[in-house]
């Protein structure tokens, strides 16, 4: 049985026919083509999926696409404005909050949901948000940097 | 994942048809639990109710010396509730503690005391806040809420509703979190009242339960000093690759101080 579902994707409304099982990851990738989304662990641990839905960031590897109908979903490829970098996009190119990349789409959307309720964070404040996010490469000190220069950036 | 049929009722009342008109329904409430419980083929359902769309279940009300917290109220916020903050810190800490954010994000106060997990942190506020757990057809007592691992009173198409907490003089929770998952080895919630003591353990044994040694020591002398010297009984706490009974015991105590300290700071 498939069902269409039908959501704003990065400001664009979008639909696609899927199973009632089918992720709400799987619909993102495999449906709609935004491959930024990654699946690290599939299993609610490790915050590769993390997207934003009515603007709470979620683990999209455990949420149903039906049950994102009607929503606003936001991913690392909605984040960018007219080509040019997020600040916190470019805080973590400039402070080497990466290495490989594969944990930084889901570090992006959690640490701009953070920002959200806390334009000034510490980095202890940083630290405790990022609890379900993991990171196999940075050993995560230069992702804390570059969060707080990001949020920094932010509010100028 | 199997497939299933998926239903997502505007009120409870349709909730409680399609439950039980379907061979084996099964609730979604945040779906942390589920969802990897089904990937995992652990839980097959044959339809899921999605309760996201039922109103009657959202909101945190006040009544009197009560807070009434509807089943789908997320721990998010429970946590940023200025409602909760200010009458009950303690469980709005307690909802802060829980998993991480997007974990808080999805998951529901309700969908957490329904699973029972022996390691969950809501139980211990059920047991210590003398809550009243209400359903689409009756209240059941916190004291006879908790049954088992993964077990409680609920029958299979009974729908938790909200859960009404009462308000103590003062109250904390202390708990030694799994450094992976954030899960309690050990969380204890102390909450005094004027007339009684409440003393809930959580992450030790198969489900949550209180401990009338710990509660007798502190009525009439809420204070850390009060434990001093007590121990709890390693025979019935869990034993698994986390903790040791005997350690669990140990944790018991050293949470029970940490709670009681935080609760008189
Ligand atoms: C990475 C991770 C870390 C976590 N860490 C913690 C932690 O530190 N502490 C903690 O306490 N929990 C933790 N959790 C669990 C989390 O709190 C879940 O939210 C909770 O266990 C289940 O709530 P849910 O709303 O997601 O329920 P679901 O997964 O949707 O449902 C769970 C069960 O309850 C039933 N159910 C749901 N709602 C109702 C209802 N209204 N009436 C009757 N039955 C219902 C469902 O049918 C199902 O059987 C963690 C989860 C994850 C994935
Ligand atoms: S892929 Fe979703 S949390 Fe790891
Ligand atoms: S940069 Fe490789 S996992 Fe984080």
């Amino acid at each position: 049985m498939t069902i269409k579902v039908s959501i704003t994707l990065n400001g664009e409304k979008v639909s696609a026919e899927v199973e009632t099982r089918t992720l709400l990851v799987e619909m993102i990738r495999d449906h709609l083509g935004k491959t930024g989304t990654h699946v690290g662990c599939d299993t609610s641990q490790c915050g590769a999926c993390v997207v934003h839905v009515n603007g709470a960031s979620i683990k999209s590897c455990t949420m149903l696409a039906v049950q994102a109908q009607g929503s606003e979903v936001l991913t690392i490829e909605g984040v960018a404005r007219n080509g040019k970098l997020h600040p916190m996009q470019e805080a973590f190119r400039e402070h080497h909050g990466l290495q490989c990349g594969f944990c930084t789409p889901g570090m992006i959307m959690s640490a701009l949901d953070l920002v959200s309720h806390n334009p000034d964070p510490d980095d202890h404040e940083i630290r405790e948000w990022l609890e379900g996010n993991l990171c196999r490469c940075t050993g995560y000190q230069n992702i804390i940097r570059a969060i707080s220069a990001g949020a920094k950036a932010m509010r100028s | 994942m199997y497939e299933f049929n998926y239903h997502r009722p505007a009120s409870l009342k349709e909730a409680k048809k399609i439950l039980s008109g379907a061979s084996d329904a099964k609730i979604v409430a945040g779906g942390m639990t589920l969802l990897p419980a089904m990937k995992f083929r652990l839980a097959r359902p044959s339809d899921l109710v999605d309760l996201a769309g039922v109103s009657e279940l959202q909101g945190i009300r006040e009544k009197g010396d009560r807070l009434e917290i509807g089943a789908m109220t997320r721990h998010a916020v429970v946590a940023h509730s200025d409602l909760v903050r200010s009458r009950i810190p303690a469980l709005a800490d307690l909802a802060a503690s829980i998993g991480d954010p997007q974990v808080r994000n999805r998951g529901t106060l309700g969908g957490s005391i329904a699973n029972s997990d022996p390691a969950a942190d809501y139980p211990a506020a059920v047991l210590a806040l003398d809550a009243v757990i209400k359903t689409d057809k009756r209240e059941i007592p916190a004291d006879r809420f908790f049954t088992g691992m993964f077990e409680t009173a609920l029958a299979a198409d009974e729908i938790l509703t909200s859960v009404v907490f009462i308000r103590p003089k003062r109250a904390a929770y202390a708990k030694f979190p799994n450094p992976a998952s954030r899960y309690a080895v050990v969380g204890v919630m102390v909450a005094e009242y004027a007339k009684a003591v409440r003393v809930a353990i959580t992450g030790a044994g198969p489900c949550a339960f209180r401990t009338p040694q710990l509660e007798r020591a502190l009525s009439g002398n809420f204070s850390v000093a009060a434990l001093d010297g007590l121990q709890i009984d390693a025979g019935d706490l869990n034993s698994d690759m986390h903790a040791t009974a005997e350690y669990r015991a140990h944790l018991v105590m050293v949470m029970a101080r940490r709670a009681v300290a935080a609760a008189c700071a």
